[in-house]
This record gives structure tokens, C-alpha cells and sequence, in this order.
């Protein structure tokens, strides 16, 4: 069980995917200017990691490893995760317009993107076994959501500041999260 | 359009990295040596150049409706190579590059190229746009980790540059230090641009 935490911690505080690995900035930086967003964000990302990394660990050791077909596994992790997504936005349309028309749009944005796609890579790399896939998943996908809602909070106060003309818009966003980036190293000594 | 304006529009105009600010996740991942920098730019070269000519040749059979999934299978086919190539020549680059390597397939702007550029122009085109971005993409990646290596580290290509006393400022190498660069750098390249459209204004009014 402690192990099964500590793997949980490190990906949420410690490897933290944003801060420290810097995977998903481009929807880090695009999402972020505003808060509700985030937070739809966060959990949509959470969720369709969590998932698609089962979906793949499962692909992964059922099928290429018995095959010897490892080489596919960036094709066919691509692949898998585009259609599953794509699936995941029909069946919510059909079961639930309303929680459709909150994530919906974030949907196609995960389709393809880095944190989304380095999850399963980082897990069968590290030969994960079936629960530690599921615990590093879903704590590599609240740590997103968790950078993702500081940094919005952080932005909205950053519209009133006064700052500098060439830092404004991406520039300062950037320093910003060089500082939240300090601020979880500090996490790195807790374990 | 003239051909030479299509090649050389990626390397400052549209920096891919700075300006149009895609696939920032490698340059900050992967540059903290210069060697690293230059191979994750010289596979994004080679990624970008290649899947342009390709998609630009079957860009009339394929079906609109699919071209994004035909387009991701592609550029993943040719990453796959490269993969390949380097864990058989260059077993340690492979290691340093790790998963970002994998990452190469979801980069938005190999995708954007290939959409907004390969999908609608001949093969001249495709090819020396994909060569001024790849061009573009690979002199922001040496630029920052040269800065990134010389003070981090106080070392080029791992060849001691300020001899045995100099101090590392540690943060350059760390995470916090490469966000906070790529803000001033990015911020840095925006005054510039605009100097010198001022002075463009000027000239045309004198």
C-alpha cells in the first residue's frame, strides 16, 4: 500500500507533469486565462488519461508484447488514443448533452496531445504492473489539473497588474509558471 | 508568393517556437545540454520536411473527412524511423531524449504544417516550407540550450567554457530556470520585431 502512495505523490507533487517534465503546455497555456475553464479542463484530462492508459497497458502487454511488435507501440498508442477520444465524445453526446456542451470542445484538444500520449509511453517504460498503471495515471492527471487551476488563479490577478508591453500575454505567463515551477521543487525533498 | 519568401518566412518571421509559439514542451525539456537540443531539432527537421512531401503527394486521394488520422499515421510512421535509427546508431541520445522522442508525433506544429501548408500546395512548396520551419525550429533549440548549457553548467558541448572557478547557477539546468528564459526570450524577439517594423513604417513614409 505505502508504495502505491508514494508512486500516487510523486506524480501529482513531486514529477509533476506540467512543472517539472513540462508535458501539456500548449493546453497549460491556452486554457488557462480563465478559471471554469480550467477546472473542466483538469477533470477531462484527468479522466481520458486514466482511461486511455488502461486501454493501452492493456493493448500493450496483451497484444504487441506476446507479438513481438513493440516497435508499433508510438503508432498504435496514437492510433488508440484519437479513436478513443473520438468514441468518448460521441457516447457523452448521446448519454449526456449537458456534460457535452461543458467538456465538449476540450475533448478535441486532448485528442492529440503530449501529456495525454507520454502517460502510457512512461508507464509501460517503467514496466508498470495493471494497479500501479491505474494509481500513476490518475495522480499524473490531477497533478495537471492541479497546475492548471494555480495557474489560472494566478492569471486572472496577473489581467489587472501592471506589466512591462513586450511581457504581455505569453511572455509573463511563461515566468509565471517558472516560479510555480520553483515553488514544486520544493516538493522534491519530501520522500 | 516567391519560393525563397516560403523558405525563409520559418526561420525568424513565423519562428515556429517563439513566434508562433507551437510544441513548446521540447524546448524546454530537452535543452539543457546543446547536444540534446540539436538532435531533438535535427528530428524535427527531418520529421517536419519529410511528412510535408509526403502528405503534399497523396494530398488528392485522400478523403477529407479522414485526412487528420491519415496525417497523424504518417508523421507517426516517420518518427517511428527515426526512433529506430537513433536507438541503433546513437543508443545514448535515444536514452537522453527518452519519451519527448515519442512526443515528436503529437507536435502541433507538424500537424499545422501539414494542414494549413502540404495539404494545399505542391511539393516544392511543402518541401522548402518544411525546411524553413524545421530550419526555425532547430536554431530556437540550440539557442536556448546554448544559454541554458553555458550557464547551467559552464560547459559547450561539454567542453569547459569559464575554467574550474566558475559557480553553475544551478537554476538554468532546473525546470524553474528554463520557463523563466523562454519568458524573457520570447518577450526579448517580440520587442525586436517591432523595432523593426517601426523602422519599416519610417522608411515608407520618408
Amino acid at each position: 500500500m505505502g508504495a502505491y502512495f508514494t508512486l500516487f505523490i510523486g506524480a501529482v507533487l513531486i514529477n509533476n507533469f506540467v512543472l517539472t517534465k513540462f508535458l501539456g503546455l500548449c493546453i497549460f497555456f491556452g486554457v488557462s486565462k480563465n478559471l471554469n475553464a480550467s477546472i473542466g479542463m483538469g477533470f477531462a484530462v484527468t479522466s481520458v488519461i486514466t482511461l486511455s492508459t488502461i486501454l493501452a497497458w492493456l493493448l500493450y502487454n496483451f497484444i504487441l508484447v506476446p507479438f513481438g511488435l513493440t516497435f508499433l507501440r508510438t503508432i498504435t498508442f496514437v492510433v488508440l488514443i484519437a479513436s478513443f477520444v473520438q468514441l468518448l465524445e460521441i457516447v457523452i453526446k448521446k448519454m449526456s448533452p449537458t456534460l457535452y456542451n461543458m467538456w465538449g470542445i476540450y475533448l478535441m484538444l486532448i485528442a492529440t496531445n503530449c501529456i495525454v500520449l507520454s502517460v502510457p509511453v512512461l508507464s509501460v517504460t517503467n514496466n508498470y504492473n495493471f494497479i500501479q498503471n491505474i494509481v500513476f495515471a490518475v495522480g499524473s492527471g490531477l497533478g495537471f489539473a492541479l497546475a492548471l487551476i494555480l495557474m489560472a488563479s494566478a492569471r486572472e490577478k496577473l489581467d489587472y497588474a501592471d506589466v512591462p508591453e513586450a511581457l504581455k500575454g505569453t511572455p509573463v505567463a511563461f515566468i509565471v509558471a517558472g516560479m510555480l515551477s520553483l515553488a514544486f521543487l520544493g516538493f522534491s525533498g519530501m520522500l | 508568393m516567391s519560393l525563397w519568401k516560403v523558405f525563409t518566412r520559418g526561420i525568424i518571421e513565423e519562428n515556429p517556437y517563439f513566434v508562433l509559439a507551437l510544441s513548446l514542451c521540447p524546448g524546454l525539456a530537452v535543452t539543457t545540454s546543446v547536444v540534446n537540443g540539436l538532435t531533438m531539432g535535427l528530428t524535427v527537421w527531418f520529421v517536419i520536411t519529410s511528412n510535408n512531401v509526403v502528405v503534399s503527394i497523396i494530398r488528392k486521394t485522400i478523403n477529407k473527412k479522414v485526412r487528420v488520422p491519415v496525417y497523424i499515421t504518417c508523421i507517426a510512421t516517420i518518427v517511428t524511423c527515426v526512433q529506430l535509427f537513433l536507438m541503433a546508431y546513437a543508443p545514448d541520445l535515444y536514452k537522453a531524449l527518452g519519451v519527448y522522442l515519442d512526443l515528436v508525433v503529437v507536435f502541433a506544429i507538424i500537424l499545422a504544417r501539414a494542414e494549413s501548408v502540404a495539404s494545399k500546395n505542391g511539393v516544392v512548396v511543402s518541401f522548402l516550407d518544411g525546411m524553413g520551419m524545421g530550419i526555425g525550429f532547430t536554431i530556437a533549440m540550440v539557442t536556448i540550450s546554448i544559454v541554458r548549457e553555458l550557464f547551467g553548467n559552464g560547459t559547450l558541448f561539454g567542453v569547459s567554457m569559464f575554467g574550474a572557478s566558475y559557480q553553475p547557477a544551478l537554476i538554468m539546468a532546473l525546470p524553474p530556470g528554463a520557463f523563466m528564459l523562454i519568458g524573457f526570450m520570447m518577450a526579448g524577439l517580440k520587442m525586436w520585431n517591432k523595432s523593426r517594423e517601426m523602422k519599416k513604417m519610417k522608411g515608407s513614409e520618408a
